[in-house]
Protein backbone atom coordinates (compact mmCIF):
# COMPACT_ATOMS: atom_id res chain seq x y z
CA UNK A 1 0.00 0.00 0.00
CA UNK A 2 1.32 3.13 -1.06
CA UNK A 3 2.66 5.87 1.97
CA UNK A 4 1.70 8.85 0.11
CA UNK A 5 -1.76 10.34 0.50
CA UNK A 6 -1.97 12.20 -2.99
CA UNK A 7 -4.82 9.19 -4.11
CA UNK A 8 -7.50 10.93 -5.56
CA UNK A 9 -9.67 8.00 -5.15
CA UNK A 10 -11.81 7.31 -2.46
CA UNK A 11 -10.80 3.71 -0.86
CA UNK A 12 -14.53 2.01 -2.09
CA UNK A 13 -13.82 3.27 -5.54
CA UNK A 14 -9.94 1.90 -5.29
CA UNK A 15 -11.65 -1.54 -3.76
CA UNK A 16 -14.62 -1.09 -7.00
CA UNK A 17 -12.05 -0.32 -9.57
CA UNK A 18 -8.27 -1.45 -8.28
CA UNK A 19 -8.64 -3.59 -5.63
CA UNK A 20 -5.71 -6.48 -5.13
CA UNK A 21 -4.29 -8.48 -7.78
CA UNK A 22 -6.73 -11.26 -6.64
CA UNK A 23 -3.72 -13.79 -6.58
CA UNK A 24 -3.15 -13.66 -3.42
CA UNK A 25 -4.74 -16.70 -2.05
CA UNK A 26 -3.18 -18.67 -5.04
CA UNK A 27 0.45 -17.29 -3.58
CA UNK A 28 -0.58 -18.46 -0.30
CA UNK A 29 -1.18 -21.90 -1.54
CA UNK A 30 1.60 -22.87 -3.94
CA UNK A 31 4.17 -21.41 -0.40
CA UNK A 32 2.73 -23.49 1.38
CA UNK A 33 2.48 -26.38 -0.94
CA UNK A 34 5.98 -25.98 -1.94
CA UNK A 35 6.83 -26.28 1.86
CA UNK A 36 5.06 -29.51 2.40
CA UNK A 37 7.18 -31.07 -0.73
CA UNK A 38 10.22 -29.17 0.78
CA UNK A 39 9.79 -31.34 3.57
CA UNK A 40 11.48 -34.69 2.66
CA UNK A 41 13.75 -33.27 0.09
CA UNK A 42 15.70 -30.35 2.54
CA UNK A 43 16.22 -33.65 5.01
CA UNK A 44 17.67 -35.39 1.87
CA UNK A 45 19.82 -32.52 0.62
CA UNK A 46 21.43 -31.71 4.02
CA UNK A 47 22.28 -35.33 4.95
CA UNK A 48 23.45 -36.20 1.30
CA UNK A 49 25.47 -33.23 1.35
CA UNK A 50 27.19 -34.01 5.22
CA UNK A 51 27.96 -37.27 3.72
CA UNK A 52 29.63 -35.70 0.28
CA UNK A 53 31.35 -33.15 1.81
CA UNK A 54 33.36 -35.29 4.62
CA UNK A 55 34.04 -37.99 2.22
CA UNK A 56 36.59 -36.96 -0.64
CA UNK A 57 34.67 -34.57 -2.75
CA UNK A 58 36.61 -34.96 -5.33
CA UNK A 59 35.57 -34.37 -9.09
CA UNK A 60 35.05 -38.22 -9.94
CA UNK A 61 33.06 -38.93 -6.59
CA UNK A 62 30.74 -36.06 -7.02
CA UNK A 63 30.25 -36.62 -10.19
CA UNK A 64 29.36 -40.40 -9.76
CA UNK A 65 26.67 -39.30 -7.38
CA UNK A 66 24.91 -36.41 -9.09
CA UNK A 67 25.04 -38.61 -12.22
CA UNK A 68 22.78 -41.58 -10.35
CA UNK A 69 19.44 -41.54 -11.72
CA UNK A 70 17.69 -41.20 -8.20
CA UNK A 71 19.99 -38.78 -7.47
CA UNK A 72 19.98 -36.51 -10.22
CA UNK A 73 16.14 -36.12 -10.13
CA UNK A 74 15.64 -35.87 -6.63
CA UNK A 75 18.36 -33.09 -6.77
CA UNK A 76 16.19 -30.99 -9.73
CA UNK A 77 13.22 -31.46 -7.84
CA UNK A 78 14.56 -29.72 -5.03
CA UNK A 79 15.81 -27.37 -7.00
CA UNK A 80 13.20 -26.25 -8.37
CA UNK A 81 10.86 -26.15 -5.61
CA UNK A 82 13.69 -24.60 -3.34
CA UNK A 83 13.83 -21.68 -5.66
CA UNK A 84 10.44 -21.67 -6.12
CA UNK A 85 9.27 -21.52 -2.60
CA UNK A 86 12.27 -18.78 -2.18
CA UNK A 87 10.83 -16.55 -4.94
CA UNK A 88 7.72 -16.15 -3.39
CA UNK A 89 8.93 -16.11 -0.13
CA UNK A 90 11.57 -13.44 -0.97
CA UNK A 91 8.59 -11.54 -2.63
CA UNK A 92 6.86 -11.32 0.60
CA UNK A 93 9.96 -9.79 2.35
CA UNK A 94 10.28 -7.19 -0.58
CA UNK A 95 6.84 -6.37 0.09
CA UNK A 96 6.68 -6.24 3.29
CA UNK A 97 9.70 -3.98 3.40
CA UNK A 98 10.39 -1.87 0.50
CA UNK A 99 8.24 0.98 -1.05
CA UNK A 100 8.20 3.08 -4.13
CA UNK A 101 10.63 2.32 -7.33
CA UNK A 102 12.69 0.49 -5.12
CA UNK A 103 9.64 -2.27 -4.78
CA UNK A 104 9.52 -2.95 -8.40
CA UNK A 105 13.59 -2.89 -8.68
CA UNK A 106 14.07 -5.36 -6.02
CA UNK A 107 10.75 -7.81 -7.39
CA UNK A 108 11.95 -7.92 -11.02
CA UNK A 109 15.37 -8.29 -9.74
CA UNK A 110 14.30 -11.19 -7.21
CA UNK A 111 12.15 -13.18 -10.42
CA UNK A 112 15.19 -12.78 -12.63
CA UNK A 113 17.73 -13.85 -10.43
CA UNK A 114 15.59 -16.87 -9.46
CA UNK A 115 15.07 -18.13 -12.46
CA UNK A 116 18.64 -17.74 -13.51
CA UNK A 117 19.79 -19.78 -10.58
CA UNK A 118 17.35 -22.40 -11.37
CA UNK A 119 18.00 -22.78 -14.85
CA UNK A 120 21.79 -23.26 -14.32
CA UNK A 121 21.41 -25.32 -11.33
CA UNK A 122 18.93 -27.87 -13.07
CA UNK A 123 20.71 -27.54 -16.46
CA UNK A 124 24.10 -28.85 -14.71
CA UNK A 125 22.53 -31.65 -12.97
CA UNK A 126 20.88 -32.55 -16.28
CA UNK A 127 24.62 -31.90 -17.92
CA UNK A 128 26.32 -34.38 -15.92
CA UNK A 129 23.72 -36.99 -15.14
CA UNK A 130 23.30 -37.27 -19.15
CA UNK A 131 26.67 -36.29 -20.15
CA UNK B 1 -9.40 15.26 -1.30
CA UNK B 2 -5.96 15.43 0.31
CA UNK B 3 -7.10 14.17 4.23
CA UNK B 4 -5.38 10.65 4.94
CA UNK B 5 -7.71 7.57 4.96
CA UNK B 6 -6.76 5.24 8.05
CA UNK B 7 -5.62 2.79 5.18
CA UNK B 8 -3.27 5.48 3.82
CA UNK B 9 -1.45 6.49 6.94
CA UNK B 10 -0.86 3.16 8.32
CA UNK B 11 2.69 2.24 8.98
CA UNK B 12 4.57 -0.24 7.41
CA UNK B 13 5.41 -3.38 9.35
CA UNK B 14 8.91 -2.05 10.22
CA UNK B 15 8.26 0.54 12.10
CA UNK B 16 6.09 -1.32 14.30
CA UNK B 17 8.93 -2.09 15.89
CA UNK B 18 10.20 -0.53 19.09
CA UNK B 19 7.22 2.15 19.03
CA UNK B 20 4.19 0.16 19.35
CA UNK B 21 6.04 -3.54 19.71
CA UNK B 22 6.65 -5.26 22.06
CA UNK B 23 10.27 -7.17 21.84
CA UNK B 24 9.86 -11.22 22.66
CA UNK B 25 11.25 -14.40 22.40
CA UNK B 26 8.48 -15.10 19.58
CA UNK B 27 9.36 -12.30 17.13
CA UNK B 28 13.06 -13.34 17.46
CA UNK B 29 11.78 -16.71 15.96
CA UNK B 30 9.77 -14.88 13.56
CA UNK B 31 12.89 -12.83 12.19
CA UNK B 32 14.61 -15.76 12.16
CA UNK B 33 12.61 -17.37 9.47
CA UNK B 34 12.66 -14.82 7.50
CA UNK B 35 17.07 -14.01 7.92
CA UNK B 36 17.29 -17.67 7.37
CA UNK B 37 14.79 -17.88 4.19
CA UNK B 38 16.87 -14.93 2.68
CA UNK B 39 19.94 -16.51 3.55
CA UNK B 40 19.22 -19.96 1.84
CA UNK B 41 18.38 -18.18 -1.12
CA UNK B 42 21.85 -16.81 -1.38
CA UNK B 43 22.99 -20.54 0.05
CA UNK B 44 20.80 -22.47 -2.69
CA UNK B 45 22.61 -20.15 -5.65
CA UNK B 46 25.99 -21.20 -4.23
CA UNK B 47 24.85 -24.71 -4.50
CA UNK B 48 23.74 -23.78 -8.40
CA UNK B 49 27.41 -22.24 -8.82
CA UNK B 50 29.21 -25.99 -7.50
CA UNK B 51 27.15 -27.90 -9.68
CA UNK B 52 27.87 -25.80 -12.46
CA UNK B 53 31.33 -26.35 -11.93
CA UNK B 54 31.03 -29.55 -11.82
CA UNK B 55 29.18 -29.37 -14.95
CA UNK B 56 32.12 -27.22 -16.82
CA UNK B 57 34.37 -30.02 -15.86
CA UNK B 58 37.48 -31.38 -14.15
CA UNK B 59 39.61 -28.31 -14.07
CA UNK B 60 36.78 -25.95 -13.12
CA UNK B 61 35.92 -28.10 -10.45
CA UNK B 62 39.17 -28.12 -9.26
CA UNK B 63 39.60 -24.47 -8.69
CA UNK B 64 36.54 -24.44 -6.39
CA UNK B 65 36.98 -27.26 -4.62
CA UNK B 66 39.82 -26.47 -2.53
CA UNK B 67 37.02 -23.22 -1.25
CA UNK B 68 35.05 -25.92 -0.18
CA UNK B 69 37.84 -27.47 1.65
CA UNK B 70 38.81 -24.49 3.45
CA UNK B 71 37.67 -23.85 6.96
CA UNK B 72 35.25 -20.91 6.13
CA UNK B 73 33.83 -23.11 3.80
CA UNK B 74 33.05 -26.15 5.78
CA UNK B 75 31.91 -23.23 8.04
CA UNK B 76 29.65 -21.73 5.41
CA UNK B 77 28.16 -25.11 4.95
CA UNK B 78 27.71 -26.06 8.42
CA UNK B 79 25.50 -22.84 9.05
CA UNK B 80 23.62 -23.25 6.01
CA UNK B 81 22.45 -27.07 7.04
CA UNK B 82 21.73 -25.24 10.04
CA UNK B 83 19.67 -22.67 8.51
CA UNK B 84 17.86 -25.26 6.37
CA UNK B 85 17.23 -27.36 9.45
CA UNK B 86 15.48 -24.19 11.17
CA UNK B 87 13.62 -22.86 8.26
CA UNK B 88 12.48 -26.45 7.69
CA UNK B 89 11.40 -26.63 11.81
CA UNK B 90 9.86 -23.22 11.95
CA UNK B 91 8.18 -23.73 8.41
CA UNK B 92 6.75 -26.59 10.16
CA UNK B 93 5.26 -24.73 13.10
CA UNK B 94 3.78 -22.28 10.70
CA UNK B 95 1.94 -25.00 8.60
CA UNK B 96 0.46 -26.36 12.21
CA UNK B 97 -0.78 -22.55 12.95
CA UNK B 98 -2.17 -22.39 9.53
CA UNK B 99 -4.39 -25.11 9.95
CA UNK B 100 -5.34 -23.49 13.68
CA UNK B 101 -3.25 -25.67 15.59
CA UNK B 102 -0.71 -24.49 18.55
CA UNK B 103 -1.24 -20.39 19.09
CA UNK B 104 -2.13 -20.33 22.85
CA UNK B 105 0.74 -18.27 23.67
CA UNK B 106 2.60 -20.89 26.02
CA UNK B 107 2.10 -23.28 22.97
CA UNK B 108 3.90 -21.23 20.46
CA UNK B 109 6.84 -20.43 22.94
CA UNK B 110 7.52 -24.08 23.37
CA UNK B 111 7.08 -24.76 20.11
CA UNK B 112 9.81 -22.22 19.33
CA UNK B 113 12.14 -23.77 22.08
CA UNK B 114 11.73 -27.32 20.48
CA UNK B 115 11.89 -25.53 16.79
CA UNK B 116 15.37 -24.22 17.81
CA UNK B 117 16.64 -27.89 19.94
CA UNK B 118 15.39 -29.17 16.82
CA UNK B 119 16.95 -27.56 14.03
CA UNK B 120 20.39 -27.52 16.25
CA UNK B 121 19.70 -31.83 16.47
CA UNK B 122 19.18 -32.40 13.25
CA UNK B 123 21.94 -30.47 12.37
CA UNK B 124 24.49 -32.17 13.92
CA UNK B 125 22.93 -35.39 13.55
CA UNK B 126 23.77 -34.83 9.83
CA UNK B 127 26.83 -34.02 9.95
CA UNK B 128 27.50 -36.83 13.52
CA UNK B 129 26.22 -39.35 10.80
CA UNK B 130 28.71 -38.17 7.91
CA UNK B 131 31.89 -38.04 9.95
CA UNK B 132 30.72 -41.45 11.57
CA UNK B 133 29.45 -43.42 8.38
Amino acid sequence: MAKTSKDLKSPLSRARGLGSAKDGVHHFWVLRISALALIPLSLWFVFSLARLATGPADFYSVQHWVSAPSVAVTLVLFLATALYHSVLGVQEVILDYAVGSLRLTLLLASQFLHAIVAAAGIFAVLKVALG
Amino acid sequence: MTTKTPAQSRPLSPFMLGQYYRFQWTSLLSFGHRITGIGLTFGTALVALWLIALASGVDTYGAVAPHLKAWYGQALMFAWTWALMYHLCNGIRHLFWDIGVGFELKTAQRSGTFVVLGSIVLTVAAWAVAYIA
